[in-house]
C-alpha cells in the first residue's frame, strides 16, 4: 500500500472500469440503433422509427457519461504513467491522436444533431448522424485497442539508443494481429451487452404489459443480435484470443487456469481455488484436454505450467486473474444458453407468454457488464508484470515524482464523483425507461 | 520536423481556446445573460451543438502533443498533477451539467445543474491560464526532465513555486475575462431578443477592460521572464501574431459599434488566435522553460520523438485535420442562423 504504483494501478483500474461500463453499451447500441433505421426504411413501419427514437435518448444519456469519464483516460497517460508516456508516446501517441482526429470529430459533431435534430433535420440527415455515430464510436474503440495491443504484444516498432519506443512501420503497428482479434472479440461483446440490454427492457415492458408493440420489436431483435453475437463472442473470436494468449504470454494462460505444471492433455476447471503458496488447484472440477484445445486446437497438446517460469515473471495477482477468466467463460457460456433458449421460444412465438423466461431476461442485463470487465481484467492482470510485454515493467512506469498523498485523494475524488454520477445515470435512464417510446410527435419533454 | 510539429500542436490548442473558448464564455456569462428557463436553454441551444466538438479540439491536441513531444506530456501532466485532475474534474462537471440539465422540468434540478454549469465554466479558463501563466514563468525541472509543483506555495514567483502564483492567478483572471468577453460577441451574434441584448450591452465594457487588463497583463510578463520580449523582436511570426492581434482587437470594437457581431467575434477569435501565436513564437523552442538551469528546459528539439514516429504522424494528421475542419463547416452551416428562445421543451 505505501508502494506509489500500487495506488497508480488502483485509480487506472478504477476509471477505466467504470469509463467501460458506458462505451460498451454506446457501441452495441449505435449497431442496434442502426439496424433499427435500415428495418424502418425497409419495412416501412413507423414502430421501427419510434424504437430507435427510444434508443437514441438511452444512448445519449450513455454516450454523455462515456465521454465525460473518457476524458480522465487521456490526461492520465501524462499524470499517472509519465515514464511509460515518455517512452511509449511515439508509438501509442499517434492512435491516441488518430482517435481524437478521426473518431471523436466524427462523434461529437454528429451527436447533437442524432439527438437532437429529428424535428429539425430531414430524415436522411437523421439517418446519416446515426450511421456516423456507429462509426466514429467503433473506430474510436479501435484506436484503444492497437494501444493496447501494443502493450499486450508490441510490434511495428524499434528501440531508439535513448531506450524509448519509436515507430518503425506505422502498418505494422495500426494492424497488430493482436489488436485485430482482441478488436473481434471485444466488439462483439459490446454487442452482447447492447442485445442484453435490448432483452431486458422489451421483457420488462412485456411483464408490466405496457408498450406491447415495441416490446415484440426490442424482444425479438435483441433476441436474434444476441444470439448471433453470444455465439460469436466464443467462437471464433474468443477462441482465437485464447490461441494468442497461449503463443505469446503463456504465463498469464498457465495463470488464468492455476497450472502448475506441464504436461499434455492439459485440463480446464470448471471450478477450484488457486493456492498461490503451494503451487497448486484446490476442489478442482475438471475436464481433461479442454485447455490444450483451447490453447493450441488439440486435446493432447503440451501446456506450460507457471513451475517453468521466474517467478518474477508471474502474473502477480494470479488469484484474481484465475477468476476473471473463469468468471467471463462461465458467463459466456451462460449467455449462449440462454440467448439459445429465447431465440427458440421467439420462432416458437412462445416468447412474449414465457413470463418465466422474461424474468431471466430482465434479470440477467448486468451480466455481460460483469463478462467484460472480467474479460479486461484478464487481459490486463494476464500482462503483468509487464507495462509493454517483455520490454517494460509495469512498476517502472509510473509517474516517480508524483507522491502517494497526491494519488490517494484524486483516487478518493474520483470515488466520490462517479458514485454520484452513477447514481445520476441510473435515476435518468429508469426515468427513460418508465416513460416509454414515444410516436413521433408526440411531445418529446416529459 | 520538431518545428513543423510544435507548430501542429500550437495550431490545434489556439484553435481549441478559441472554440471552447467561446462556450466557457456563454457558461461564465450564463446566469448573468439569461434569466428565465426559456433563455437558459437559448444559451444551451446556442453551443449545444458544438461544445463537444470544441472540446475534442483540447483532446486531439493533447494526442498530438503526445506523439510528437512525448516527454512534454509526461512532464507536464505529472509535474503539474493536482492542476490537472482539478481540469479533469472541471470537465466531467461542466460535461454532464450541459447533458444532464434539461432532461428534467423541474426548476430545483435545472438550477443546480446551472450553477454546475457556471462554476466549471468559470474554473476551467482560470486553470488555463494558470498553466499558460506556468509556461511563461517556468517551473523547476531538473536534469531528468521531470518536476512536480504542489498547487500553492508562497504566491511568488520564485523558487518554491507552485502551480497557482500572483502572477498565474493574474494570467487565470486575465483568461477569463477574454473568454468571457468572447462568449459575449458570441452569444450577441447567435441569438436574438433578451439574451442578445444583455450580452451586447455588456460586451462593450468588458472588452474595454479586457485590454486595460492585457496591457497590464504585458508589464507583469516583462517582470516574470524579460526574455520573452527579448525574444519577439528575433521572431518574425511572432510579428505576425501581434499583427493579427491588434487587427482582430480593432474588429472586436469596429463589429461592435456597427453592430455587426459576427465580424466582432471573428475578431475576437483572432485577438486570442494572435496572442497564443505571437507567444509560442517567441517561447519557441522552449516548450516547458527550467527555472533551475535554462540547460534543463525541455523544447522542442530535445523532448520531441524519434524522426520516424514523427513522419509517421504527419501522414495521418494532415489528413485528419481537412475532415476534422470539414465537419465544423458543415457543423455551422446546418446550425446557421440565431438560435431563438423557446418554449416548446424541444432540444437542450
Amino acid at each position: 500500500m505505501s508502494d506509489p504504483t500500487f495506488w497508480h494501478r488502483l485509480q487506472f483500474g478504477f476509471t477505466v472500469t467504470y469509463h467501460y461500463l458506458f462505451p460498451q453499451l454506446s457501441m452495441g447500441l449505435a449497431l442496434f440503433i442502426v439496424l433499427l433505421k435500415v428495418l424502418a426504411r425497409r419495412t416501412g413501419n413507423p414502430g421501427y422509427q419510434d424504437a430507435a427514437r427510444f434508443w437514441i435518448r438511452i444512448f445519449g444519456i450513455n454516450f454523455a457519461v462515456g465521454v465525460v469519464t473518457g476524458i480522465p483516460m487521456e490526461f492520465q497517460f501524462g499524470t499517472n504513467w509519465a515514464q511509460f508516456s515518455h517512452k511509449a508516446g511515439g508509438v501509442i501517441g499517434q492512435t491516441l491522436g488518430m482517435e481524437g482526429m478521426f473518431a471523436f470529430f466524427l462523434e461529437s459533431s454528429f451527436l447533437g444533431l442524432l439527438i437532437w435534430g429529428e424535428d429539425k433535420f430531414s430524415r436522411r440527415i437523421h439517418d446519416l448522424a446515426a450511421w456516423a455515430l456507429f462509426a466514429g464510436s467503433w473506430l474510436s474503440g479501435y484506436f484503444i485497442i492497437v494501444t493496447n495491443a501494443f502493450m499486450q504484444y508490441p510490434v511495428g516498432h524499434r528501440i531508439a539508443p535513448d531506450g524509448s519506443f519509436q515507430i518503425a512501420n506505422l502498418a505494422a503497428y495500426l494492424f497488430n494481429p493482436w489488436a485485430i482479434v482482441q478488436y473481434a472479440h471485444n466488439m462483439i461483446a459490446a454487442v452482447v451487452t447492447g442485445s442484453f440490454v435490448v432483452c431486458a427492457v422489451g421483457a420488462y415492458y412485456t411483464l408490466r404489459g405496457v408498450h406491447l408493440d415495441q416490446a415484440k420489436i426490442f424482444l425479438k431483435t435483441g433476441a436474434i443480435v444476441g444470439l448471433l453475437a453470444s455465439l460469436l463472442v466464443a467462437f471464433p473470436t474468443g477462441d482465437r484470443q485464447g490461441k494468442m494468449v497461449a503463443a505469446h504470454q503463456p504465463t498469464a494462460l498457465a495463470a488464468m487456469e492455476g497450472r502448475w505444471n506441464s504436461g499434455t492433455w492439459a485440463e480446464i476447471s470448471f471450478i477450484g481455488q488457486p493456492d498461490v503458496q503451494n503451487r497448486r488447484l484446490d476442489n478442482p472440477v475438471r475436464m481433461p484436454g479442454i485447455l490444450s484445445f483451447i490453447a493450441y486446437g488439440s486435446f493432447e497438446s503440451n501446456v506450460k505450467g507457471l513451475s517453468e517460469f521466474p517467478v518474477e515473471q508471474w502474473p502477480p495477482n494470479i488469484e484474481l486473474l484465475y477468476y476473471s477468466f473463469h468468471i467471463m467463460v462461465g458467463l459466456g457460456t451462460i449467455f449462449i444458453a440462454l440467448m439459445m433458449l429465447t431465440a427458440l421460444q421467439l420462432w416458437r412465438g412462445r416468447l412474449t407468454t414465457s413470463r418465466w423466461l422474461l424474468w431471466i431476461l430482465v434479470l440477467a442485463f448486468p451480466f455481460p457488464y460483469i463478462a467484460t470487465t472480467a474479460g479486461w481484467m484478464t487481459t490486463e492482470l494476464g500482462r503483468q508484470p509487464w507495462l509493454v510485454y517483455g520490454l517494460m515493467r509495469t512498476r517502472d512506469g509510473a509517474s516517480h515524482l508524483v507522491h502517494s498523498g497526491q494519488t490517494v485523494f484524486t483516487s478518493l475524488g474520483f470515488a466520490g464523483l462517479y458514485v454520484i454520477l452513477g447514481f445520476l445515470f441510473v435515476f435518468l435512464v429508469m426515468r427513460e425507461i418508465n416513460h416509454g417510446p414515444v410516436p413521433h410527435g408526440a411531445p418529446a419533454s416529459h | 520536423m520538431e518545428m513543423l510539429w510544435f507548430w501542429l500542436v500550437s495550431v490545434m490548442i489556439a484553435i481549441y481556446a478559441v472554440a471552447d473558448g467561446y462556450d466557457f464564455g456563454a457558461g461564465i456569462l450564463h446566469h448573468f445573460v439569461a434569466r428565465t428557463d426559456g433563455e437558459r436553454r437559448q444559451v444551451l441551444g446556442a453551443i449545444g451543438p458544438f461544445w463537444d466538438g470544441n472540446e475534442v479540439w483540447l483532446l486531439a491536441g493533447g494526442g498530438s502533443l503526445f506523439l510528437a513531444f512525448p516527454k512534454v506530456l509526461a512532464s507536464g501532466f505529472s509535474g503539474f498533477y493536482m492542476a490537472m485532475f482539478m481540469v479533469i474534474w472541471s470537465l466531467i462537471l461542466r460535461g454532464i451539467a450541459i447533458e444532464f440539465r434539461s432532461h428534467l422540468a423541474d426548476g430545483m434540478w435545472r438550477a443546480f445543474w446551472d450553477f454546475v454549469f457556471t462554476f466549471a465554466s468559470v474554473l476551467m479558463p482560470i486553470l488555463l491560464g494558470a498553466a499558460l501563466g506556468n509556461v511563461v514563468r517556468g517551473v523547476p525541472v531538473d536534469q531528468s526532465g521531470y518536476f512536480n509543483i504542489p498547487l500553492f506555495t508562497h504566491f511568488r514567483t520564485t523558487n518554491p513555486v507552485g502551480i497557482l502564483d500572483w502572477y498565474t492567478v493574474f494570467s487565470g483572471v486575465f483568461v477569463l475575462l477574454t473568454l468571457a468577453s468572447h462568449g459575449a460577441l458570441y452569444l450577441a451574434w447567435k441569438t436574438d431578443g433578451p439574451v442578445h441584448e444583455r450580452a451586447r450591452k455588456i460586451a462593450l465594457p468588458m472588452w474595454v477592460l479586457t485590454a486595460v487588463l492585457g496591457g497590464l497583463f504585458t508589464l507583469a510578463t516583462a517582470h516574470v521572464n524579460p526574455d520573452i520580449y527579448a525574444n519577439l523582436a528575433r521572431a518574425p511570426l511572432a510579428w505576425i501574431g501581434l499583427l493579427v492581434f491588434m487587427a482582430g482587437l480593432v474588429a472586436v470594437f469596429l463589429g461592435q459599434a456597427r453592430g455587426r457581431f459576427l465580424l466582432a467575434f471573428v475578431g475576437s477569435s483572432a485577438f486570442i488566435l494572435g496572442l497564443l501565436a505571437a507567444t509560442a513564437a517567441s517561447v519557441f523552442p522552449v516548450m516547458l522553460k527550467s527555472t533551475l538551469d535554462p540547460a534543463f528546459s525541455l523544447t522542442a528539439y530535445n523532448a520531441a520523438a524519434g524522426p520516424h514516429s514523427l513522419a509517421s504522424g504527419t501522414k495521418w494528421w494532415f489528413i485528419g485535420f481537412p475532415i476534422a475542419i470539414a465537419y465544423f463547416v458543415i457543423l455551422f452551416r446546418l446550425h446557421r442562423g440565431k438560435v431563438k428562445a423557446t418554449a416548446d421543451g424541444k432540444g437542450y
